[in-house]
């Protein structure tokens, strides 16, 4: 097994991010709903508080009335847990940003398994395709906080809707400064020839420290982020996927919809026989630690390598 | 305040029946329209297009100008024609309402002149008229922002967090009215919530109330001019309408909530508009 590698956390990553951009522009305007802490949008409230909009715990209102500012120039960052962000606000999103196409960014953070303590109402695995199935969303799924404000910057470069999950936990670094980030186009994180384990957010380390247990067994993985969802360029991603003989896709997500459906679908004139990691048609449930969840539910690097293996 | 003159009232009832006539040639022949509710705000969309709102169909995106928002987007039909009375885009265009293509949409879309907003999922176009609101007090603009709500569409819960957002940023700039008409599209109001005392509970939430008759242009436009008088609070403007108001056999009824005209039932529609 490798060292382990440095932690940083991607929602502070965002809020700095965030800061920083709205330092440069001021129509931008952040939206939350009482949790600008957790969130982070509250870089903005302390330090720019007349770009800071304080929407009380009323998501539906926020969405309607983010879409409203943008109507009137503004570009509104909206912000709450992924969960309260996209689901409940779902039809908000749909018929007051996506179909008129409108330039608000949506922020959901907790996603996944991350709030591991306040259980299944508040942890997300169901962002990815709830945003994904909507015209005119792009979805990103930034992999660690050295990338999110590239991320952010892309977003800001779209004139229309943006969709971007963070994590709520520290998670492993695995991309550098200098490392690009283009929409629509995987990055291979590590070489290899037999299989390519495809990954986004924190599954990309456990990614790389399944690709080290194949090596053991004399197979060659290939690690390959995903940050973006949507949109997906084929070419790009049978690029990144080389010549390897199958897939194992990870995610934080349901393996209904995210990151594995959204692949199958830009290889479906010619797939790969594909194993899918994921939460598989379930709620999560509170734990003390993050770890010991994403260990419950099979995100680990040993399923990966052994869901490779059986490909092979 | 509340006083126009003569000649103000007669042109605006000229503006008003212009309208109805309009809304009957968008619903056209045999197709399923939202009559009723377009003509109980018929009057209200009247006096805001052709006396209180700031705005230019020669200059649609001008930063400084009034923002109309339906939220009850189903009553579409008469923005169109109010719409299309001011200049936004020729009369000939309403009999094209609904057809495959047409600029003018079963709800409203940003794609039509003068439209502001997609609306008609109940609810939201209030909160963006919020969102409107809010930008403007940030860009120190002073364009007032009018929302139209239904009675009916005040059943759904974002209306209410709505509501108290504009209290809190004390949206002065932001006058929603609520076409009372009784009536929604499955039948009585009264039946399905019996939301009571509507002024009172907009009150409630800090802002300030007034109560028409959403049929007395003169009654509205004092009031409109009161309402946007009001600093320091948002205004909510009830208005008691009637149903399908001018169209005789479709008042205080729910079956021309969304029904057709025959030939002989629109020629009907247009005499009894003509005889108001």
């Amino acid at each position: 097994m490798s060292d382990k590698k440095i932690e940083k956390n991607p929602r502070a990553a965002y809020g700095l991010a965030l800061l920083e951009a709205a330092k440069a522009n001021k129509n931008i305007v952040a939206l939350d709903a009482d949790l600008c802490t957790s969130t982070q949008s509250a870089q903005i409230q302390n330090n720019l508080p007349e770009q800071y909009i304080e929407m009380g715990i009323g998501e539906a209102n926020m969405v309607s009335a983010a879409a409203g500012l943008a109507l009137c120039g503004k570009i509104p960052f909206v912000h709450t847990f992924a969960i309260f962000v996209t689901a409940r606000p779902y039809e908000q999103i749909r018929q007051g940003v996506c179909l008129p196409k409108l330039n608000v960014k949506i922020v959901g953070s907790s996603v996944g398994l991350s709030d591991f303590g306040d259980g299944a109402t508040h942890q997300c695995f169901e962002d990815l395709a709830l945003m994904s199935v909507l015209p005119n969303m792009t979805v990103f799924a930034p992999v660690d906080a050295t990338e999110v404000p590239k991320v952010v910057r892309a977003a800001l470069a779209i004139n229309g809707p943006v969709y971007i999950r963070l994590n709520r936990n520290d998670t492993p670094l695995v991309t550098e400064e200098a490392t690009p980030f283009e929409v629509g186009k995987p990055l291979v994180l590590a070489e290899g020839k037999d299989v390519a384990i495809c990954v986004n957010g924190v599954t990309a380390d456990m990614g790389l420290k399944a690709r080290e247990i194949l090596a053991k067994s004399g197979k060659s993985a290939s690690v390959v982020n995903f940050s973006t969802i949507k949109p997906l360029d084929e070419k790009a991603v049978r690029a990144a996927l080389g010549s390897v003989r199958a897939l194992v896709t990870v995610e934080e997500h349901s393996v209904i919809g995210g990151l594995g459906a959204a692949i199958a679908r830009v290889l479906s004139r010619a797939p790969l026989p594909t194993e899918r990691i994921g939460f598989a048609d379930r709620y999560g449930q509170s734990a003390h630690e993050y770890e010991q969840l994403l260990e419950r539910y099979g995100l680990t690097p040993d399923n990966i390598a052994k869901a490779a293996l059986g490909l092979l | 305040m509340g006083k126009i003159d003569d000649a103000t009232l007669k042109a605006l009832k000229e503006k008003a029946l212009s309208v109805r006539l309009g809304i009957i040639e968008a619903l056209g022949i045999d197709h399923r329209g939202h009559l009723g509710g377009s003509m109980s705000c018929a009057d209200i969309v009247t006096a805001l297009y052709f006396y209180k709102m700031k705005h230019s169909a020669k200059s649609p995106d001008d930063p400084d100008r009034d923002r109309f928002i339906m939220s009850k987007g189903h009553s579409v039909l008469a923005q169109y024609a109010a719409l299309a009375e001011a200049g936004y885009f020729g009369k000939d265009v309403l009999a094209t309402t609904k057809s495959l293509g047409s600029v003018l949409q079963g709800h409203p879309e940003r794609e039509t002149p003068g439209v502001e907003a997609n609306t008609g999922s109940l609810g939201q176009g209030f909160s963006m008229g919020v969102g409107m609101a809010i930008a403007g007090k940030l860009d120190k603009r002073d364009y007032h922002v009018y929302v139209i709500v239904g009675d009916g569409e005040l059943a759904e819960g974002q209306i209410w967090e709505a509501t108290m957002a504009s209290n809190v940023y004390s949206l002065d700039n932001l006058t929603v009215i609520v076409d009372m008409n009784g009536i929604q599209a499955m039948g009585k109001t009264r039946d399905r919530y019996a939301i009571q005392n509507i002024p009172g509970r907009f009150a409630a939430f800090g802002w300030k109330t007034f109560e028409i008759d959403g049929h007395d242009l003169a009654d509205i436009v004092g009031t409109l001019d009161k309402a946007t008088a009001v600093k320091g609070a948002p205004t909510a403007v009830i208005a008691r309408t009637v149903k399908g108001k001018g169209v005789t056999f479709a008042e205080n009824s729910h079956d021309y909530h969304n029904n057709l005209l025959t030939p002989e039932t629109r020629e009907k529609a247009i005499a009894s508009v003509m005889a108001m």
